[in-house]
């Protein structure tokens, strides 16, 4: 594609297109959650800036015998590893992990 | 400009002011939404707009600001709705824009704008010169620069006309000179009838925020694609030039006025000419006049187009002369000649491959009035250094302990 062919100024013509732009790879720390500790207390997908705390209706067992109805899971396409939930989560339950040592 | 009293469109001989002739085009565009800081010596056209809004003249949105860096904003969001909109501002007034003027241009937005232009601070001068015209120049902006209140009127027609063509969509600016022009009064022809005005620019689509048809404009770009974003502003500035020449054949057609990116007066046979800008043209030709009869083969230029610049007209109309002589009322400190047209000037004939001997004057900065006798003296002045004149840059005109010898 040539300059031409562009929308002109760079307009997005296409709604909801940024589905497509995966910016996961800018990450440099990865945060992983522990289904352990975590008490499911919604406090990362509220905080999250780019609302990729996903939430699933996968039910959890922890080793203690507690069952949880959901499971909170992170989108790593979209993930840009701010650090913003582990900073935010009251049982440290996430762990932020270097991608590249 | 050459004016026919025969033309298409039935128009009425009136007094106005260059300020209010910007107004009366503004109404008879038919724009939807003015937005408005007032700033000395521009005040006048958007306080005429806000009385034709209030008489029920005009229906148009009138939004007050707190800046004017808003006052480009409110317009950059209704021009990318699909309004056709203006606004008008002069010296710190178009400094406060600046980050603005780039956006309106990089989202492809036609709007319109007049610029009384006036000196900048610091010291305060409420007083003309176009230093902060010239301080746009890379803007991505078509700037007209008029002489006359007729021109004012016409070219902000042309404006709309050009701005919002689908080849080009970029914004214009139409600039005259700050009280020489905004405060004083002159007869002018205008249409009688409005629907005559709004029949020259019809309403052409583009793209536009519509919620039905969501759309982004101005996103982030990563240096992947940015430059052929820029590159596309590059190609719409060229091919303005001729879309520009398309819509002041629409004027000589409807209206019955001739305008060229290049005017000239007494051009033809002379071995001297001195090219300038904007309201002192009148008297360059009066100097000229009198230049004349004192045996000089003298002609005056007049810029009236600075963006796109129009370097091949200026090339045929420079061609037969032995010097050219270049009078700005701007100031580019440090530059290799200081004064901006000059320096484009010659960039554009060395360009054309046409080397004349070019003499770069500085004058009326701050307001300070170019009078006959600044002409006579200033093409005396060059005839007297001949090549050295260049050579010492731009010549500071009536500077107090300033001599070139």
């Amino acid at each position: 594609m040539s300059w031409r062919e562009l929308p002109i100024g760079g307009i997005i013509i296409e709604a909801g297109n940024s589905v497509k732009r995966k910016t996961g790879d800018w990450r440099v720390l990865r945060p992983v959650i522990d289904q352990e500790r975590c008490v499911r207390c919604y406090i990362c997908w509220m905080y999250c800036p780019d609302g990729v705390i996903e939430i699933r209706d996968t039910p959890y067992r922890t080793k203690a015998g507690r069952i949880w109805n959901i499971t909170f899971e992170i989108d790593y396409n979209y993930c840009k590893g701010c650090g913003i939930c582990a900073q935010e989560c009251p049982v440290k339950a996430i762990e932020l992990v270097e991608e590249v040592k | 400009m050459e004016t026919r009293l025969e033309s298409r469109v039935r128009q009425a001989r009136v007094i106005l002011n260059s300020n209010y002739a910007a107004a009366y085009a503004v109404r008879d565009a038919d724009v939807d939404v003015i937005s408005a800081y007032p700033i000395t010596p521009q005040t006048g056209v958007v306080e005429k707009l806000s009385e034709m809004i209030a008489e029920g003249e005009l229906d148009a949105e009138m939004i007050h600001v707190e800046s004017e860096h808003s006052a480009l904003s409110a317009i950059v969001g209704a021009s990318a709705v699909g309004a056709r909109v203006f606004t008008a501002t002069s010296s710190q007034g178009l400094e406060y824009m600046h980050e603005v003027l780039h956006i309106a241009s990089g989202m492809r937005l036609p709007l319109v704008m007049a610029i009384a232009t006036r000196a900048i601070s610091a010291p305060i001068s409420i007083w003309n010169d176009y230093t902060d015209l010239m301080n746009v120049r890379d803007t991505s902006w078509i700037t007209f620069v008029a002489s006359t209140a007729q021109e004012v009127y016409d070219s902000i027609i042309e404006a709309y006309m050009v701005s919002e063509d689908p080849r080009i969509l970029l914004p214009s600016i139409v600039a005259y000179d700050g009280f020489w022009m905004s405060h004083t009064y002159e007869p002018l022809y205008i249409p009688e009838d409005r629907e005559s005005v709004s029949k020259m620019l019809p309403r052409r689509p583009r793209y536009t925020l519509d919620p039905d048809n969501p759309i982004t404009m101005g996103s982030i770009v990563n240096p992947d694609w940015y430059y052929e974003i820029k590159y596309q502003q590059v190609e719409a500035m060229k091919e303005a030039y001729s879309v520009i020449r398309e819509a002041d054949a629409k004027i000589e057609e409807n209206l019955g006025r001739v305008y060229k990116p290049v005017e000239s007066y007494l051009a033809e046979d002379s071995e001297i000419l001195v090219l300038t800008y904007g309201g002192i043209y009148g008297t360059l030709q009066t100097a000229v006049d009198l230049l004349r009869s004192e045996g000089l083969r003298v002609g005056a230029l007049r810029l009236r187009l600075w963006r796109p610049f129009p370097a091949r007209d200026l090339k045929t109309l420079v061609e037969d002369a032995k010097t050219l002589i270049v009078v700005d009322r701007a100031i580019s400190y440090g530059a290799s000649i200081e004064g901006p047209v000059a320096l484009e000037t010659i960039a554009a004939l060395y360009r054309e491959g046409l080397y004349p001997a070019i003499a770069s004057f500085i004058a009326g900065i701050g307001g300070r009035p170019v009078s006959e006798d600044d002409f006579r003296g200033m093409v005396k002045k060059a005839l007297e250094l001949g090549e050295r004149a260049l050579k010492i840059g731009s010549i500071h005109w009536g500077v107090r302990g300033v001599e070139y010898e």
